[in-house]
């Protein structure tokens, strides 16, 4: 095999390898639903609208921590 | 120890409020000058032969180009980046001696390197590397600034109380990473004195001269590959970022799917680093990179609508919000921008249309859709919603905000549907030939036919610069208007008549 055909098998390779990846994540995301927190993923939107000082985070660095 | 309640400490955010403004107004001035050279040679020497160095065309464009990439986008980065870093972390940089130091240190650092980079343009002292021009002692120092801005983002999230990074901090990440990274491969370089001629000759040049590291086709790759990424990594991902908070933050709903903002990010960042190979198509590079980068560059529609559309979503059933406040139609125009580039470049990185865009006006025109229309809307709308908080007071005028939009929106628009006509028009004209091949027109056939068009492209950019005058007075006016109480800041930005 010539160094083109090497590369050209690498790519096509890579491409199926990363295209699989993407849709796994995709099934991943839309399966589960959760993180391994166990925290739905749509939840984090309100860290955005949530965000005094004040505010509950959505999910605290660490529990005992906060009072 | 008096026991006030922790509030966040926006000192650094207005620093950088300031020179987001003040660098604007710069380099949008240096482009309407050079818009109307283009149009109007004569104003090369303006202020007479004696002058003519400093007011030429071919020393000002770096000065534009820089100031408007490393001086109005960069600093509103930074500004936005430590106002909505600490909200979205939880954490007040007040909490921190250091991140405060650091901070600060960041902000006077950067400004000395933007007295450096002003002085040594005007001055003529450059690498020629466009988007890449400073010398080398330059180099280091903008490595120094950018290090200390890692240290502050990743000091911040240290100690924050929100463990899970809202989104907008995956892409402040990403532009720290990836700008670090092209800026570092790029400017590899050899101050000349230290190198020595084949005559034997040492210390040859300026002390501040240097060459680069790379040359010919492999020169080009990497100035591309930086270039191009340079776009991904300072017009797309961190204005990517400002929309993913500010737009549900002033409309009050949160992101239509967080799922997709996810998907978007990753489809993002694998996509974009291989497309640069658009900008060299025809060229001498490698065949296969120049159909890489022309496919690379058709996927990276999908990403990129992923995020555009996200938003538009986020507003659904809410469009009277769009009616109603300026801000966010200034948010809402600023995504369908977006789109529209992130269409028009995939268009135009396909080879044959390329053969007619490339070195055109067209390009030009793609651009500055996709920089006045997209960059420059999100970053003034982002300092419209900053302003009020952080100066703890409604913005000045609303009906000013609304002006502005509209004058702005015409600018924009008659600056890329001109430099489209003359772009196309251009394109044509260089490749039309007769029976024999011959070329049917000279050079200046086309200059004399395109001189309308650059002539509407100047008033669309000072429609632009007048536009963003009003935002800088909007925002110093602000500074001075009625008080608010915090309640009035949950969402929607309160603002006078
Ligand atoms: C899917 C996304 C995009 C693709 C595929 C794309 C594609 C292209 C292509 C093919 C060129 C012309 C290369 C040439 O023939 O010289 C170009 C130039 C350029 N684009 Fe884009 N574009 C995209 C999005 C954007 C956005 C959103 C911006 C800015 C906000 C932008 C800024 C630029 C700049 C500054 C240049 C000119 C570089 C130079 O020649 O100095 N692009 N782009
Ligand atoms: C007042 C508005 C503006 C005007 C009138 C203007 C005008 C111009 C002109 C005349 C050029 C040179 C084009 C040529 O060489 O043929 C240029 C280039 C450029 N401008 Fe602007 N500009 C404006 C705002 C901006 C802003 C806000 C940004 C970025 C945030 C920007 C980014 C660029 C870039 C990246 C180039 C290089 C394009 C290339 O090499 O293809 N401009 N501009």
């Amino acid at each position: 095999m010539s160094i083109a055909e090497i590369q050209a098998y690498g790519y096509f390779f890579l491409t199926l390898f990363m295209v699989l990846v993407l849709y796994g994540y995709i099934y991943h995301l839309y399966t589960k639903k959760k993180d391994a927190d166990g925290i739905d993923y749509e939840k984090y939107g309100n860290i955005a609208l949530d965000d005094d000082i004040g505010d509950a985070p959505v999910l605290p660095v660490s529990k005992d921590k906060e009072k | 120890m008096e026991n006030r309640p922790l509030e966040y400490d926006y000192t650094v955010a207005k620093m950088f409020m300031l020179t987001t403004v003040l660098l604007g107004i710069v380099g949008m001035l240096i482009g309407v000058i050079l818009a109307f050279q283009l149009a109007f040679p004569e104003l090369n020497l303006v202020l007479g032969e004696g002058l003519a160095e400093y007011t030429n065309f071919s020393r000002l464009r770096p000065l534009h180009t820089d100031a408007v990439i490393f001086g109005f986008t960069l600093s509103g980065i930074f500004a936005t980046w430590y106002y909505v870093g600490q909200r979205v972390l939880k954490v007040s940089m007040a909490e921190s001696g250091l991140l405060m130091f650091l901070g600060k240190l960041h902000f006077w650092l950067y400004l000395a390197v933007v007295v450096a980079v002003v002085v040594s343009l005007f001055t003529g002292v450059t690498t020629s590397k466009e988007y890449a021009e400073f010398e080398w002692p330059i180099d280091i120092a903008v490595v120094v600034v950018w290090v200390v801005f890692g240290l502050s983002i990743f000091g911040l999230i240290g100690i924050r109380r929100e463990k899970s990074l809202y989104i907008s901090v995956w892409y402040y990440i990403a532009t720290f990473l990836g700008i670090a990274m092209l800026y570092l491969f790029n400017n590899m370089e050899i101050p000349t004195m230290l190198a020595a001629s084949p005559a034997g000759e040492t210390g040859i040049g300026a002390w501040y001269h240097s060459v680069s590291m790379y040359a010919g086709t492999n020169d080009a790759l990497v100035q591309w590959w930086y270039g191009h990424n340079a776009v991904a990594f300072g017009f797309t991902v961190p204005i990517v970022a400002m929309i993913y908070y500010f737009l549900p933050k002033e409309s009050g709903q949160a992101i239509y799917s967080y799922k997709l903002s996810l998907l978007s990010f990753w489809g993002l960042m694998f996509v974009y680093l291989w497309a640069g190979g658009h900008h060299l198509i025809y060229s001498t590079v490698p065949d296969w990179m120049q159909t890489m980068g022309s496919i690379f560059s058709v996927i990276l529609i999908l990403p990129s609508w992923g995020s555009a559309i996200n938003m538009l979503l986020t507003m659904k059933g809410e469009w009277q919000q769009v009616a109603s406040s300026p801000l966010i139609k200034f948010m809402v125009l600023g995504s369908t921008f977006y789109m529209f580039s992130t269409l028009e470049g995939p268009i135009q990185a396909i080879k044959s249309v390329n053969a007619i865009a490339h070195f055109t006006d067209w390009i030009v025109g793609h651009v500055h859709d996709g920089v006045l229309g997209w960059v420059g809307f999100m970053i003034m709308a982002a300092l419209y919603h900053m302003a009020p908080r952080v100066f703890k007071r409604e913005i000045y005028s609303k009906s000013l905000m609304a002006t502005q939009f509209w004058i702005q929106t015409l600018g924009v628009v008659l600056y890329f549907s001109s430099m489209w006509i003359s772009g196309i028009t251009q394109g044509m004209m260089w490749r039309a030939h007769d029976e024999f091949g011959n070329l049917a027109y000279s050079f200046i056939d086309t200059v004399t036919v395109l001189h309308p068009y650059y002539t509407i492209r100047g008033v669309g950019g000072l429609l632009y610069l007048v536009g963003f005058l009003m935002f800088a007075y909007n925002i110093y006016k602000t500074m001075s208007a009625r008080p608010v109480e915090e309640s009035e800041l949950q969402s929607a930005s309160p603002m006078g008549a």
